[in-house]
């Protein structure tokens, strides 16, 4: 039985093997190809060629014009930005170098939002993966109403998060709030301040709503993810005698690793990016204990017209956004986006040693 | 190597059109006096928030009246909900495209403005129409120059709903501290919330804070603190140590650190508005902001009240001194001379009554102050006329940088989490860097 897991990984890597054996010589030929029409007559080629350039400026200049002028340029904007004191009108003039970096990185509000920002890719990732992937293998199984199940997971991650997030605050509002009166007809007391105005329970508050709008997204991954498994796989397991658990534990799981690994990718870098729903429910507040590095932003920019600190702010933003991005792919995605060659040569030569 | 060659060739093509079209696009004000409202000198662009029901009806009126009366001369209005306004006016400042005629909130905002070179001096040009209002110039000038001239201006003090008072058995308005505190006592033995703040939005929490400066401090103090950056004078600290007595007397509606100030039903005003709490420190806005959230639009109707924020016990400030600001019209560095006749007619009796009529705000031309209908506003204008000094809000004065610092400590301090020294180091160390 415990052969099962490795008969069932050895097919799904050597599978990407075989594929980029097959690629090779397809790319080889068509390297091949333009050489080989080449003696054919330099001029006719050479206006061929150009053609092709025009057409494909023709084609892709309005997309890279858009990049440039909606992202490119705005982030060099930022950047310079960063290095002035500016407060959002007339020239740009007083240069102060690196002291716009230091007193972001130098203030508590930042540190704290960091902090904020990494408990939230933390927390949302302990929350989300295993309830998420406890629901997509109970609705994987045939039942009654899946469909409507299914549906009724995924409708949260549908709505607008701005509606969401009112629709929260309105139902955690204390004493007039759906919930605090449910807690009371309970007969609990909810706390006095509500959820979202006492600072130690503000977070956490925060981070159950984002789990209940983003729970959908995992849940409709990971399921897609499961049909992707083999039918085959699970018979063979029956016939073997496998329990549902075990199954589930040997088979579904570590085949799930690429779906909840780029899963996982695509919460980290939306928790780091969180700012409607802090937005909404609580302005940051109360005193500062739910601020994100773009709600940080957001208030230096726009209310207080620091943009040289806000801009700072946005570069950092980058700056760990990218970092943990890189990192997370180096670390973990690598072995999904990296050929198998190596893997696969490794698995060969030791299997020839044997 | 061909494929490496084309791609630079695509990205080399791709950034000269960005740098052509972003380039016509403009950046920073340079371009300024290119802009399409500084080209014509017949035509006027006016900016105003009034974007509902009659209020702009009025306006849209205005600008015909004014129209004919200097034929050839176009007013384009544009009305926008007060947000947009804000938000579009910071764009406009941007891009050096501003609106000839629009709204200013004077204090370090307008100054900021004025250094950039964005406002227009009127003290000459519009010099009789400033002398009609004197009273409220102070928050719009800077160096003795005048830069806007105010239409509208109000004072902060506590909105009280008069049937809740009566049903605690509450018989005349606290007028110190030590007063404000018994009534409140008094609304929580009758299980009444006393008191909503939208600490949420900061600034109607700093209000308080303000109040207390300007009650602690004497007028010469808090000028000299804010001519020369230092604020280490101890009425500062006291200032706050006031409010920590305030907030631990716990008047304040559950959840009062993320209410927010005017949304909704459950924000501050929304409370109040809808009977659920007794009072709220806020400005004369409030009737209306009341009026838009409840369904009759009627707000608290007859049961509207008014009164002063109290005074405290060996206060160094003048206790009918009052806090509040408002709203002026400038006039935009390149915009035609027209444009100031225009900002002058707005200032006129004849507007500016009307403007009275319609509860619009609360006028500053002193002929127009009779016409206020509403008799809570008129008690609010009572003492707005007999105040000897009208501070302007502190943020609005210190301008956003510091104000927004100042602003957050003192949520801060609502919440448990900032001591009065905080406060007072918080403003200072912003005010430090601004200069």
């Amino acid at each position: 039985m415990i052969d099962v897991a490795d008969d069932v990984t050895a097919p799904a890597a050597a599978s990407p093997a075989t594929s980029t054996a097959v690629a090779e010589p397809v790319a080889r030929a068509s390297q091949a190809r333009p050489a080989g029409s080449a003696p054919g007559g330099r001029r006719k080629t050479g206006a061929a060629a150009w053609r092709k350039r025009a057409e494909i400026a023709f084609f892709v200049a309005p997309a890279l014009v858009l990049m440039f002028l909606f992202v490119i340029l705005p982030i060099l904007t930022a950047v310079q930005m960063s290095v002035y004191r500016w407060k959002g009108f007339g020239p740009m003039v007083d240069f102060v170098g690196l002291r716009n970096y230091v007193s972001v990185l130098n203030n508590n509000v930042f540190t704290d939002a960091l902090t904020h920002n990494l408990i939230i890719v933390v927390g949302s990732i302990l929350l989300q993966l295993p309830l998420g992937l406890a629901i997509a293998l109970l609705l994987n199984r045939k039942m009654w109403g899946q469909g409507l199940l299914r549906t009724i997971i995924f409708v949260p991650y549908v709505l607008a998060e701005v509606i969401a997030g009112v629709v929260w605050f309105q139902l955690l509002q204390p004493q007039y709030g759906v919930i605090d009166t449910i807690l009371a007809s309970l007969g609990i007391q909810g706390p006095p301040q509500g959820f979202l105005g006492t600072p130690d329970l503000a977070l956490w508050t925060v981070l159950v709503v984002l789990t209940w709008k983003y729970l959908g997204l995992a849940v409709i991954l990971f399921l897609a993810g499961l049909q992707g498994v083999s039918e085959d796989l699970y018979e063979a397991a029956a016939l073997d005698g496998a329990s549902w658990w075990q199954v589930q534990r040997k088979i579904t799981i570590p085949l799930l690793g690429p779906t909840m690994r780029t899963w996982g990718f695509l919460s980290m870098i939306g928790s780091l990016q969180l700012f409607d729903m802090v937005w909404i429910l609580t302005g940051g507040g109360p005193a500062n204990a739910t601020t994100t590095m773009a709600t940080f932003l957001v208030n230096e920019g726009t209310r207080r017209q620091n943009f040289g600190i806000a801009g700072a702010a946005s570069v950092i933003l980058f700056v760990v956004a990218l970092v943990l991005a890189l990192a997370y792919q180096y670390f973990i995605l690598r072995r999904d986006t990296q050929p198998d060659d190596g893997r696969g040569a490794r698995k060969k030569r030791k299997g020839a040693d044997a | 190597m061909t494929r490496k060659i084309r791609g630079a060739a695509i990205v080399a093509l791709g950034a000269s059109i960005a740098l052509l079209a972003s380039g016509c696009a403009g950046q920073g004000g340079s371009s300024s006096s290119s802009g399409s409202n500084g080209g014509d000198e017949n035509t006027i662009t006016w900016w105003h928030n009034s974007n509902t029901g009659e209020g702009k009806e009025f306006y849209d009126k205005v600008a015909a009246d004014f129209e004919a009366a200097n034929p050839g001369v176009t007013v384009q209005v544009s009305a926008m909900q007060h947000e947009d306004m804000l938000t579009k006016l910071d764009a406009a400042f941007q891009a050096g495209d501003a609106p000839d005629v629009f709204m200013e909130r004077g204090g370090g905002e307008l100054a900021d403005h004025v250094e950039a070179g964005l406002l227009k001096d009127l003290s000459d040009s519009a010099a009789d129409t400033i002398s009609t209002i004197e009273p409220y110039m102070a928050g719009f000038q800077v160096e003795g120059r005048s830069y806007a001239l105010p239409y509208s201006i109000g004072v902060v003090g506590f909105w009280y709903n008069k049937a809740l008072f009566q049903q605690a058995g509450i018989t005349q308005t606290p007028t110190t501290m030590d007063e404000l505190y018994a009534v409140i006592d008094q609304l929580k033995a009758a299980g009444i919330t006393p008191v909503s703040v939208g600490a949420g939005d900061k600034w109607p929490a700093a209000h308080y804070w303000y109040y207390n400066v300007i009650r602690e401090c004497s007028q010469e103090t808090l000028e000299s603190a804010i001519a020369n950056v230092d604020y280490s004078d101890p009425c500062f600290v006291k200032a706050g140590q006031n409010l920590e007595g305030l907030i631990a007397k716990e008047p304040f509606n559950a959840g009062f650190l993320t209410t927010q100030a005017q949304a909704g039903p459950t924000s501050a005003s929304g409370l109040l508005a809808t009977r659920k709490v007794a009072m709220e420190l806020a400005g004369h806005w409030e009737p209306g902001v009341m009026q838009g959230l409840t369904e009759d639009e009627r707000g608290l109707g007859e049961d509207t009240g008014w009164f002063p924020y109290p005074s405290f016990e060996g206060q160094q400030g003048d206790p009918e001194a009052q806090m509040g600001g408002g709203d002026a019209w400038a006039v935009s560095q390149d915009a035609p001379d027209i444009a100031v006749e225009f900002a002058q007619y707005l200032l006129s009796d004849e507007v500016q009554r009307r403007f009275a009529e319609l509860d619009m705000g609360l006028p500053t031309n002193p002929t127009a102050s009779q016409y206020v209908s509403d008799p809570a506003l008129a008690e609010l204008l009572d003492v707005r006329d007999n105040a000897p000094s009208i501070q302007l809000y502190l943020d609005t004065l210190f301008g956003t940088s510091v104000g927004g610092a100042m602003n957050d400590e003192i949520a801060l301090l609502f919440a448990g989490q900032a001591s009065p020294e905080d406060v007072v180091n918080a403003v200072q160390s912003a005010a430090d860097a601004e200069q």
